[in-house]
């Protein structure tokens, strides 16, 4: 009697250490997140102020700012979200309405192993068939490099939000007679438009952070952007510039951009993480 | 739709083939012993490719052995253990550890991590265990396993999301059965985490195609030189990192073609091992989606 109550306690007392453990792993993660975000609001904050979002960048000990990049930034953005979203939302409608068969499994794979190719390769592969072939670096091979980041983003979620529209709202429609391109533009789609468009908020938050694909396509400029068939800065690529530059003054300024762009990456995520929660 | 579907096989061929395409010069020059040669001089026109293929595996690997327990941890917690008030809002911090971009982990590595494990971890490290090779040489903090860190942190948010997917999937009658005979709480877990073993190795190989493809972070804080040294404190070079510090560079036909071919070959090996991962997850939850159906 007693040692099996002994081995019972034995078994309870691991049952326990183990829920701790895991408990502490995720106050670990939790932690580490804390201190980040900590340490980019508090070194951030002091050289944020108006003149620093507007001003183009200078010389070490002028001071300067980031507004070309937040400039840049937003035209990279505007141009990869003009390609990849409705790429992106087609390649999504086709796997979830039409996707029967080899071929549609095939491009699921395919897409699922996009998302997951280095975006640094993507930066290649664009510099190999647009940047060698027009000559130079500019804004519209790095909108398409961030535009190649998204799609796969884009497609997935879309396709998982088309696949919760209850089939009776097409059996409706087809039922009334509408052909099934209608069916699927004119039912399905707008009844999981909240939905995508989620995604596609999603995509660029992911994309608004990349740095790798850009170095040699977009490549980066002191000045604010003219056209897009130019080279164009970019917040990212302006903190990778400034954090490993040697100047305490230019890191400074490394922490102040990245707080910009921190505020608009949880903004976004937060709104998401709202949006969805009332849908729930 | 059908057009953008098939626009995705068209991308997939025209990266492989422009890829191809570049690398030839240096596929002809150096054939396999592209590979195998550690020599990476850009003046003598040498390109080896062997000292970032040692950087990428020993990062990647650094990063596995740290991510992995605490991953685990985190989606048990998080799925077997956490009351659901908990479990929703943590889920959701801890995701947004892969919100934060890659750079923002190198600046923060740079200025922070690499301090803290210059002053308060590589010396404890070195008079403990000071007598393994791997543990020797000038204490920087910037170097392998700073980089192996960063990469830890930045992958552990993605291991993790997909074990709690595969774990949510396992069906609750396997956590039923093994309460009904007794099991403790942590003994239910055990039960759950073997039906979910298959998934689990597929997250983990996830992880490892990413920690293999990351850049930025790495590049800012792994020391950038490409050296072979067991030392964890010594600087490193990984694919990644060498094709985003010398690609503007590299005026040379064959040094740009080289360049390439490091891309080609991150291409592929994450192209496989990605692959690999998918297959693995999907079996574990379609299994289970198939038994609900």
């Amino acid at each position: 009697m007693t040692s099996l109550s002994r081995a019972d306690r034995t078994r309870r007392a691991v049952s326990g250490i183990m829920t701790t453990l895991t408990a502490l792993c995720t106050i670990v993660a939790v932690g580490i997140l804390a201190i980040i975000l900590g340490y980019i609001a508090m070194r951030g904050i002091s050289s944020l102020n108006f003149r620093f979002l507007v001003e183009t960048p200078r010389p070490v000990g002028e001071g300067g700012g980031i507004g070309n990049a937040i400039v840049g930034s937003a035209a990279l953005l505007a141009l990869s979200c003009a390609v990849g979203i409705p790429l992106g939302i087609g390649t999504g409608i086709y796997l979830s309405e039409f996707g029967r068969g080899w071929f549609a499994t095939f491009v699921r794979f395919l897409v699922d192993t996009l998302t997951g190719v280095p975006s640094i390769v993507t930066g290649v592969f664009i510099y190999a068939v647009i940047v060698l072939r027009m000559q130079h670096f500019s804004a519209y091979a790095g909108g398409i490099a961030l535009a190649l980041i998204m799609i796969p983003i884009v497609a997935r979620t879309t396709e998982e939000m088309i696949k919760l529209v209850p089939h009776s709202l097409r059996e409706g429609a087809l039922a009334l007679g509408a052909p099934q391109w209608r069916v699927t533009l004119g039912v399905v789609v707008p009844a999981a438009a909240s939905g995508i468009a989620t995604g596609a908020m999603l995509a660029i938050a992911r994309v608004s952070g990349e740095t790798a694909p850009l170095l040699f396509t977009a490549f980066g400029s002191r000045f604010f952007p003219r056209n897009l068939n130019e080279p164009i800065a970019s917040l990212t690529v302006q903190i990778y510039n400034y954090a490993i530059s040697p100047y305490d003054e230019w890191h400074a300024q490394a922490w102040a951009a990245t707080l910009v762009l921190m505020a608009l990456i949880l903004s976004i995520n937060i709104l998401v993480r709202f949006l969805t929660r009332k849908k729930l | 739709m059908f057009g953008a579907a098939a626009l995705m096989c068209v991308i997939v061929i025209l990266m492989i083939a422009a890829l191809a395409s570049h690398s030839l010069t240096s596929i002809r020059q150096f054939g396999f012993g592209f590979l195998t040669n550690r020599d990476w001089n850009p003046v003598n026109q040498q390109f080896g490719a062997l000292a970032f293929v040692y950087g990428t595996i020993a990062s990647s690997l650094i990063a596995l052995l740290i991510s992995v327990p605490l991953s685990l941890g985190i989606a048990i917690f998080l799925v077997e253990q956490a009351p659901t008030f908990l479990s929703r809002p943590l889920t959701f911090l801890v995701e947004l550890l892969a919100a934060i971009p890659s750079v923002v982990y190198g600046l923060w590595g740079i200025f922070v991590l690499a301090p803290f494990l210059r002053e308060h971890v590589e010396p404890h490290l070195a008079r403990w265990f000071g007598w393994l090779p791997l543990f020797q040489g000038p204490i920087t903090g910037i170097g392998l396993l700073t980089g192996g860190v960063i990469l830890a942190i930045m992958v552990t948010p993605i291991i993790s999301a997909v074990v709690r997917d595969v774990l949510a999937a396992v069906p609750s009658t396997q956590r039923e059965a093994a309460l009904a005979l007794g099991a403790t709480k942590w003994e239910t877990t055990v039960v759950v985490l073997v039906n979910g073993a298959p998934g689990i190795a597929g997250a983990v190989i996830l992880g490892l195609g990413r920690a293999i493809g990351e850049t930025m972070a790495v590049t800012m804080v792994i020391g950038n030189r490409p050296e072979i040294s067991l030392s964890l404190f010594q600087p490193s070079y990984t694919l990644a990192s060498v094709i985003a510090n010398e690609f503007t560079e590299a005026t040379a036909d064959i040094y740009l073609s080289s360049l390439i071919e490091l891309g080609l070959i991150l291409f592929l090996v994450t192209f496989v091992v990605n692959a690999i991962a998918r297959l693995l997850v999907w079996r574990v939850t379609r299994r289970t989606l198939g038994a609900t159906a």
